[in-house]
């Protein structure tokens, strides 16, 4: 296992807490930090969040994590996990605010629509199941089933499939999890999903 | 597709592991921290405590303890019991819960609940509904903290928190807390006709089909004690889940 710093992205916005204490069990190096200066090109990038779209740009923007940062991020090839929000935020807009999306992945977030009969509640919350898209480093082809923790009212809609590397099904399947070169999202909460959980951040680390 | 939730439900009390039944008669069962880690090896889908004495004793919640908790937990942790303002909560979330379970609080002030929903979304706000029947078997709603049946209705009362924007209901039998004797099956299917968020079933749960009989009325998840923390007729103290080939299985829908 590498032990190159693990930057975990603290706007005030998510439980930080847990996405630590996951990497650290795992022996990764985690640091916390609200400050894109303190953020070395070495390492890898966590971008948790929780909340509304509209409240997480604005944390972003307000702490430096600007246009500018994510051009550097994307030139020196760091590799970023967005989580649930932090996933959605790395998209070009969002049908829950007015704010523009960070835009480095081609897709729209859409909120949950169901007919009165399909008797679904939003948030999609509790535990689903991850079916892997095409091939990645974060989801790999297992025998075994990935289930993971869900909590969210909107859902990732890429305009490209092919960066899909996990499908979830909730009233037909969307997209759980992305990757475009070292830009990866989750939509939902590796930190809270036990063993799958673990196994992801290790991959990620491992990167 | 989305999978229905099983969860242990822990009530603490002076920083022990109790349970009760009918809710008195709390008997300590265990450490809470060791408890909490023998649950997160077990792999459960979700953990939630609950302080019993805060409300009662107007203290706030143990924000110490509960980090710790969190710390152990490697799946959704949510917590009850004090909580009556948007601070208290906001230490919580900040500690690593990711459920405020609200009672007291919000049969007092439900605008409580909506300052929360605003603030952290509906998904982390859970509501906790305890209901006793009366001599007729007609629920009535009973206020845990003050030990005592009060006179709202309670599908009003249900109608009223999730609109004030509750995303969850606890849904507690009293009569069956501790008994395991088998859940107040009539009571959970009026209650999840009634509500469009998920529904949290608890009280009486004694065996596996007990909780596929909570789903199949309608509740999205089941939340036990004494069923995980008890073993054999003598109710000696054991630690138990389900493992999860069991649990899917028991739950598979056809």
């Amino acid at each position: 296992m590498t032990n190159s710093p693990v930057y975990i992205i603290d706007t005030g916005l998510a439980n930080i807490g847990s996405v630590a204490r996951m990497i650290q069990k795992i022996g990764g190096a985690a640091h916390i930090c609200n400050n894109p200066n303190a953020i070395g090109s070495n390492g890898k990038i966590v971008l948790p969040g929780v909340g509304h779209y509209d409240h997480g740009m604005e944390a972003l923007n307000k702490h430096g994590f600007d246009a500018e940062f994510w051009d550097e991020v994307i030139k020196r090839d760091v590799p970023v996990l967005g989580i649930c929000l932090g996933m959605q935020l790395l998209c070009r807009s969002s049908e829950e605010g007015t704010s523009h999306g960070l835009g480095l992945i081609k897709a729209d977030v859409k909120k949950f629509r169901f007919a009165q009969e399909e008797n679904l509640k939003v948030p999609h919350m509790g535990w689903n199941i991850v079916e892997p898209g095409v091939e990645n480093p974060l989801i790999p082809n297992l025998e075994t089933e990935q289930r993971f923790y869900f909590v969210h009212t909107y859902k990732v809609v890429p305009d490209d499939d092919n960066i899909v590397i996990g499908w979830a099904n909730y009233g037909g399947v969307f997209c759980a999890a992305f990757q475009q070169k070292n830009i990866f999202g989750a939509q939902f909460h590796p930190e809270k999903s036990h063993q799958f959980g673990i196994e992801l951040f290790s991959r990620f680390i491992a990167l | 597709m989305l999978k229905n939730r099983v969860i242990p439900a822990l009530l603490l009390k002076g920083g022990g592991l109790v349970k009760t039944t009918k809710f008195k008669d709390p008997k300590y069962v265990g450490d809470p921290i060791n408890a909490i880690k023998i649950f997160n090896e077990k792999q459960v889908d979700e953990l939630m405590v609950l302080d019993i004495t805060a409300s009662k004793e107007g203290r706030e919640p143990n924000y110490g303890l509960i980090e710790q908790f969190a710390g152990e937990c490697f799946m959704p942790l949510a917590y009850g019991g004090g909580i009556k303002t948007v601070e208290q909560a906001k230490r919580l979330f900040a500690s690593g819960v990711e459920k405020v379970c609200l009672q007291t609080a919000a049969l007092d002030n439900p605008a409580l609940v909506t300052a929360l929903a605003d603030r952290f979304g509906s998904q982390s706000v859970m509501v906790s509904i305890d209901i006793k029947k009366d001599w007729l078997r007609n629920p009535q709603v009973y206020s845990a903290s003050r030990a005592k049946v009060i006179g709202t209705n309670w599908l009003d009362l249900l109608h009223q928190l999730i609109e004030a924007g509750a995303g969850e209901v606890l849904l507690n039998a009293v009569d069956k807390d501790g008994t395991l004797s088998g859940p107040d099956l009539d009571l959970i299917q009026k209650a999840s006709k009634a509500v469009e968020v998920p529904l949290i079933a608890v009280g009486g749960i004694s065996s596996l089909e007990d909780i596929k009989a909570a789903i199949n009325v309608g509740a999205s998840g089941v939340a036990a004690g004494a069923f995980f923390v008890y073993f054999g007729p003598h109710r000696a103290v054991l630690i138990t889940y389900p493992k999860y080939e069991e649990l899917e299985k028991l739950l598979k829908t056809e």
